[in-house]
């Protein structure tokens, strides 16, 4: 079972930025309960990626810098970063298959 | 994940209050039961921070742990849950057939539960700002918001609540509204008026969401006088209802002019095997409480058409 890992504005950089797979990051925050229900399905996603790409999240009431990095105004978001670029934003709850496309498109 | 089986006695559509409690009820029936959820268990209901009418928690209980608790009780007795989007519900005289995104199944009973999808605005803007100052959530995103003013479109009690919060953060809240008198609760609208930060834009609906790379202001046509303003604010949180998520049921079920599904009180639909419980259904009184309890009548009568089918 792989599970994302938190990650705070000092180490984003290095476990994100540096990263050698895609990265999928989950901008969530205590209060979000739609971010809560999303939880559940990127532990899954998580699951069915496991080796190809590293899933972690961002409780942005701790880290304001790095949602501010990215101009974040609404969670749950999602992004997906690819050799220290993001490549997909999703905002709000989505289907786990647009989800899906979105990672597979990362791997391309 | 697709389920290696394809063939179930009961299929159900959705997985908020309704269709959860139809589950337990036809699991425990010892019924082969598959719920199909689109997005994620709970439905709206999972969205609320705190529940304080579902009887049985007089502490009240967050949204998305009462959908889980039901999960849990449904799973526990041979529910099976697959995430898709089902495309097509196709009656015939033995097995309904059920198109998903992930596979199709047949069923000898349907329950349809998918309730209501967020109503948009439907205006220029609002796509391409979601995410960049158009929100649909105010306890989610109010945070962002802080010392910048913003705007809330609606005015039921949904509406004043998200407005409510959002004067805790943003400078200035103008609440939206196409009518001249809020649709919300009493005590809600006192609280509103009480609010130092909070102003009204009457009979006003928006006409555009603008902004560079944020939203920056809104266009609004006061539908009274005809005559059209300019709105600055860095946010606009939308809140003016919910639509039932039938589209794809044309021609299947009967509906009303709202797209809303149209049963008696066993919840059946006139077409064999068929049924629909919760937001979806016309005359639903739209609450977790209700929707459980359509789920459960409509599960006990299914049961007791697959047994006379038998």
């Amino acid at each position: 079972m792989s599970k994302p890992v938190s990650v705070d504005d000092n180490s984003f950089d290095q476990v994100v930025l540096k990263a050698e797979r895609p990265v999928v990051v989950d901008l969530w925050a205590p209060w979000c309960q739609p971010c809560k229900m999303i939880a559940p399905i990127l532990d899954e996603l998580a699951d069915e990626y496991n080796g190809q790409i590293n899933f972690v999240k961002v409780d942005i009431d701790q880290n304001p810098k790095t949602a501010a990095r990215y101009g974040i105004m609404s969670i749950p978001t999602l992004l997906i970063f690819k050799d220290g670029q993001p490549v997909s934003q999703l905002v709000g709850l989505r289907p786990k298959r647009e989800l899906k496309q979105n990672m597979d498109a990362a791997l391309k | 994940m697709p389920q290696d089986k394809t063939s179930y006695d009961v299929i159900i559509t959705g997985g908020g209050p309704a269709g959860l409690s139809a589950g337990i009820y036809t699991a425990r029936a010892r019924l082969s039961t598959l719920l199909i959820e689109r997005l994620a268990i709970g439905g709206q209901i999972a969205t609320a921070e705190q529940v304080d009418n579902y009887p049985g928690f007089p502490d009240g209980i967050g949204g998305f742990e009462l959908g889980q608790l039901m999960h849990q009780q449904a799973t526990k007795y041979g529910l099976q849950t697959v995430t898709a989007d089902v495309t097509s519900i196709k009656p015939a005289e033995k097995d309904i057939t059920v198109n998903t995104t992930a596979d199709d199944y047949t069923a000898r009973a349907v329950i349809i539960a998918g309730g209501s999808k967020r109503q948009k605005l439907g205006v220029p803007g609002e796509e391409e700002f979601t995410g960049r100052g158009v929100s649909y959530c105010a306890t989610c995103d109010a945070a962002f918001f802080r010392e910048k003013p913003v705007a809330v479109v609606g005015g039921g009690d949904a509406a004043i609540t998200e407005a409510i919060h959002l004067t805790k953060f943003a400078s200035k809240v103008t609440v939206i509204h196409r009518r001249n008198e809020l649709r919300a609760t009493r005590i809600l609208q006192e609280i509103a008026f009480a609010q130092p930060n909070m102003e009204f834009s009457w009979d006003s609906t928006v006409e555009a969401i603008e902004g560079e790379s944020f939203v920056e202001r809104l266009s609004l046509n006061n539908v009274r006088t005809g005559e059209k303003s300019t709105l600055v604010v860095s946010g606009v949180f939308i809140s003016i209802g919910f639509q039932p998520d039938t589209g794809f049921l044309k021609g299947v079920v009967p509906m009303d002019a709202n797209g809303l599904i149209i049963t008696n009180e066993r919840m059946e639909t006139g077409i064999p095997g068929i049924y629909a419980a919760g937001d979806i259904r016309q005359n639903s009184a739209r609450q977790a409480i209700t929707a459980a309890g359509d789920g459960a009548t409509a599960a006990i009568y299914a049961q007791k058409y697959l047994t006379e089918q038998a």
